[in-house]
């Protein structure tokens, strides 16, 4: 009996297990956190390294090292991994560490469950990137995967990456059930719907979309599946199928899914620039309205991607004008950014020059989304490069630098060390730089006349080809500067204290730097 | 910061190099009223976005630089107003509504393909385009004319580069033409900028879109949706021709269609076939099986060594006409010519060591197509 009580006793405040059971078997929202952004890290270089390949083959004019087949597997195989890889991870990473912090829990609703979700994703992205090695080559046929081009004429491949999409999707809708089971249930007293830091309340709204988007998509390449494999003909016009079913379905999801990767953002930086310009976020309520807003519309504009597949006049018309209507809770959300900066005390540490970036060049993408979404002009735009720009404007210096924005600023609450403030601004400027020369002259290809996902061009395009190239390599290598920041923050730097930042207000910054292994044990009470 | 002036400067000592180059920023007025009315919009939406940014980044860059810490800026405390949060509601929804007007008068414009005096039906499949004239007896396809050697950097790249094919589509100018699309396999998009004309071909189904080119002369475009291996390969032609100039064409192209007839008519030799059968081969076949007959393993089958090619020559001829359901391999009945075919058979009978000896005569396959 003596040897049950010890056992009692010991566990009154255990840490981490040690060795590498301590991530196997963890149920701790913060060394789960940590895997997510451990992992997410990994497919950022992977799915970087890809798309410098296709900036080195686009570097000039005619074949050089990445033959058409092999170009397509990059592309493809880039988006996928990006998206479902590096930018969704990410969030569910740093709501794993924040979302009980915020909200006065001591760890996620399901840590069990949480578990499961992460340690599903190194198995899927191991079938995904399996592929590459297979007989016929990886998946071919752009993240889109527009059926028949991936069922009739798929490579074989098809068939693993179809399961790794069940897999991602399993994962993503167990993370999202159990952030939305921690945000109702676990927060602390007080702590009522209305005072939930923006982060918690967009991944509130991010989790409800996964739970209705992933199903979709699940559904979509079930079908896929059973065309290829069972003889059904959904897709397959020889059978009576119908290939832009296909694009509704999956647009269906993915309209969603682009919101699921921006709306998390959002929550950062309407955490981070409040804290910079020492003042309280304009219009909190607005932008909770705004978030919810979005999450509808995000469900009725899905085929403003399909504008030329021969939609009826009334159908072009109705998704035209929801697209449109998306940029006013948009435009609320940007004006109450600008709102909070104006007229407080403003400092521009690493996050915040992120923080602002993100503002002013999300608000650039936006604006060309706006234009993507008048119809009779979007049949000039549509997949060409002027959609490339546009979407990897709202994605790398949107959702990336709103990830980057966010490690930066909870960095030193994780690890209890300042980051290199003068390193973080260089990898800041670089990446600011690079994004810019990268992106922005694929507006002018676009508008020039280049489609998008073509192996080779013609000549008039080679000069903002090179350029783009160019500002590839540079965004590509100065990540390798945030690699060493982190990592020198982890192993050491000057002591955090427990606010980290002059201006932060908020649960998770009344706690120690770094914060105890359990957090909230016992509640604590919100005024 | 050092570093960051020493690189832009370095940048504008080298801008005088490009200077030179084509550095087309815009969209193109096009050829065509509606191209026109497009770019207007575009431009309309354009100056609107341009004039939001400023006025946003305005007040943003004003705060930047006069609200910093650093020059002794106090934190102002207030945070919630009603007032102006609809107020920037319904000023950006005006603006909307401002936009949406000529933009749905254009749409609605574009959606009238009524009275159309030519109607032309393009195919698409990987990698090329059909064009079938639905009033005149012409049917033809167009490939790409760039060569091999051009994409893979040995010769001198042309200044048409994968924006050249071998025949183009005419059409007559100010006169109302009428496309129908659709596509034998994947979905493909038929793109030419200056037309404005951009639809989705797509494979059970038919789109339709017109177009009325104004000013005659050669648009160039390409394919705009993901289709397999090829897709940077299927650029369009469209040579805009007064109308006599069209029919002039028009004739031409039935006299030819005579000639083809005379010829496959004739008696070919072995050595004759094989070497137009390997023009044909390169242009139609060796994107998927490759130049050198190998294939892609996974892929495409090799057809050097292949049972099939030094079998029998019925089945043979059979999977060239008629193709191979549920794969890339197409029926190319409809596609090429006799002659074309009978060459092209009797090449992959006679090259890479297949060496059987065999001729097709286009007399055959012309049985065969009966």
């Amino acid at each position: 009996m003596a040897t049950l009580d010890q056992t009692v006793d010991v566990h009154e405040d255990h840490g981490p297990a040690k060795g590498i059971t301590r991530w196997l078997y963890t149920t701790n929202h913060k060394d789960i956190g940590t895997l997510y952004l451990w992992f997410s890290l990994l497919m950022f270089f992977v799915g970087g390294t890809m798309a410098l390949a296709i900036r080195a083959e686009l570097f000039q004019p005619g074949m050089q090292l990445v033959e058409p087949a092999l170009f397509n597997q990059m592309t493809t195989m880039h988006g996928l991994i990006m998206v479902f890889g590096a930018v969704m991870p990410a969030f569910v990473g740093l709501a794993n560490w924040m979302v009980p912090m915020m909200v006065g829990a001591p760890d996620m609703a399901f840590p069990r469950l949480n578990n499961w979700s992460f340690w599903i994703l190194p198995f899927a992205f191991i079938i995904l990137l399996s592929t590459l090695f297979m007989e016929g080559g990886a998946p071919d046929f752009g993240w889109t995967f527009y059926a028949p081009l991936s069922t009739t004429y798929a490579p074989q491949s098809v068939t693993y990456f179809i399961f790794a999409v069940h897999m991602l999707g399993i994962s993503s809708i167990m993370g999202a059930i159990n952030i939305i089971a921690t945000i109702l249930n676990l927060r602390a007293p007080g702590m009522t719907m209305m005072k939930l830091p923006l982060f918690v309340w967009t991944w509130l709204i991010t989790a409800f979309l996964l739970i209705a988007a992933m199903p979709v998509l699940a559904g979509v390449v079930t079908m896929m599946l059973m065309d290829i494999h069972f003889g059904t003909s959904f897709f397959n016009a020889a059978g009576g199928g119908d290939p832009v079913l296909f694009q509704h379905v999956f647009w269906f999801f993915a309209h969603p899914e682009v919101y699921i990767m921006i709306l998390p953002g959002f929550g950062i930086i309407s955490q981070i620039i409040p804290t910079f310009s020492r003042k309280r976020l304009f219009g909190y309520h607005s932008m909770v309205y705004a978030t919810l807003s979005i999450a509808f519309l995000s469900f009725i504009v899905w085929a403003h991607h399909m504008f030329t597949v021969g939609m009826p006049l009334a159908g072009e018309l109705f998704f035209m004008y929801t697209t449109m209507l998306i940029s006013v809770p948009t435009g609320v959300k940007v004006f109450n950014w600008v709102a909070t900066m104006f007229r407080g005390s403003l400092t521009f540490e690493t996050p915040m020059l992120f923080a602002v970036s993100f503002v002013v060049l999300f608000t650039i993408g936006g604006l060309s989304g706006l234009m993507l979404a008048i119809a009779p002009v979007d049949f000039q735009y549509h997949d060409t490069y002027f959609v490339v720009a546009h979407f990897h404007y709202v994605l790398v210096p949107g959702a990336i630098f709103s990830i980057m924005a966010g490690v930066y600023f909870w960095l030193p609450k994780w690890t209890g060390h300042m980051y290199n403030e003068r390193l973080g601004q260089l990898h800041f400027w670089l990446s600011f730089i690079g994004v810019n020369i990268t992106f922005f002259p694929m507006h002018f290809l676009g508008l020039a006349g280049m489609p998008r996902r073509i192996s080779d061009y013609a000549l008039q395009f080679a000069d903002f080809n090179m350029v783009s190239s160019v500002g590839a390599f540079i965004f590509g290598f100065s990540q390798l500067l945030f690699l060493y920041n982190v990592v020198q923050c982890i192993r050491g730097g000057r002591t955090a204290t427990d606010q980290v930042w002059e201006g932060a207000r908020g649960l998770e910054w009344s706690i120690s730097s770094p914060p105890p292994y359990h957090t909230f044990t016992q509640p604590p009470l919100v005024k | 910061m050092r570093l960051i002036i020493l690189a832009l400067l370095s940048a504008g000592l080298y801008s005088p190099l490009f200077v030179a180059a084509d550095w087309q920023v815009n969209l193109d007025q096009g050829a065509t009223e509606i191209s026109q009315a497009m770019y207007s919009l575009h431009m309309l939406i354009f100056y609107i976005c341009v004039a939001i940014a400023v006025v946003v980044f305005g007040v943003m860059f004003w705060s930047i630089i006069r609200h910093r810490k650093s020059r002794g800026a106090e934190a102002h405390n207030f945070h919630e107003s009603t007032t102006i949060e609809v107020a920037w509601s319904v000023v950006p929804f005006l603006i909307l509504v401002i936009m949406a007007v000529p933009a749905t008068k254009t749409l609605i414009a574009m959606y009238d393909p009524s009275d159309a005096e030519l109607n032309i039906q393009i195919t698409g499949s990987q990698w090329k385009w059909r064009y079938q004239y639905l009033e005149h007896d012409i049917d033809f396809i167009s490939n790409l004319s760039t060569s091999q050697e051009q994409i893979d950097n040995k010769v001198k790249k042309s200044v048409n580069y994968l924006l050249e094919v071998d025949q183009p589509l005419v059409i007559p100018v100010n006169r109302k033409v009428r496309f129908l699309f659709t596509s034998n396999d994947v979905i493909h998009s038929w793109w030419v900028p200056a037309l404005a004309v951009k639809q989705d071909a797509i494979p059970g189904f038919i789109n339709e879109a017109w177009t009325k080119v104004s000013t005659p002369g050669t648009y160039r475009g390409q394919c705009t949706e993901l289709c397999g291996v090829g897709h940077a390969f299927m650029p369009i032609v469209v040579s805009a021709r007064p109308e006599a100039e069209f029919l002039q064409w028009v004739e031409e192209q039935s006299a030819q269609k005579q000639a083809e007839a005379v010829l496959a008519e004739k008696e070919w030799t072995l050595d004759e076939l094989t070497a137009h059968g390997e023009q044909v081969y390169l242009k139609v076949c060796s994107v998927c099986h490759q130049p050198t007959g190998e294939g892609v393993p996974g892929a495409f089958p090799a057809l050097k060594g292949s049972a099939l090619m030094t079998g029998d020559i019925n089945a043979h001829i059979d999977i060239v006409l008629n193709g191979r359901t549920g794969t890339a391999m197409q029926a190319f009945r409809d596609q090429l010519s006799a002659v074309d075919l009978a060459a092209v058979i009797t090449y992959e009978r006679n090259a890479w060591g297949n060496n059987s000896g065999d001729k097709v005569a286009p007399s055959q396959i012309q049985q065969q197509k009966q």
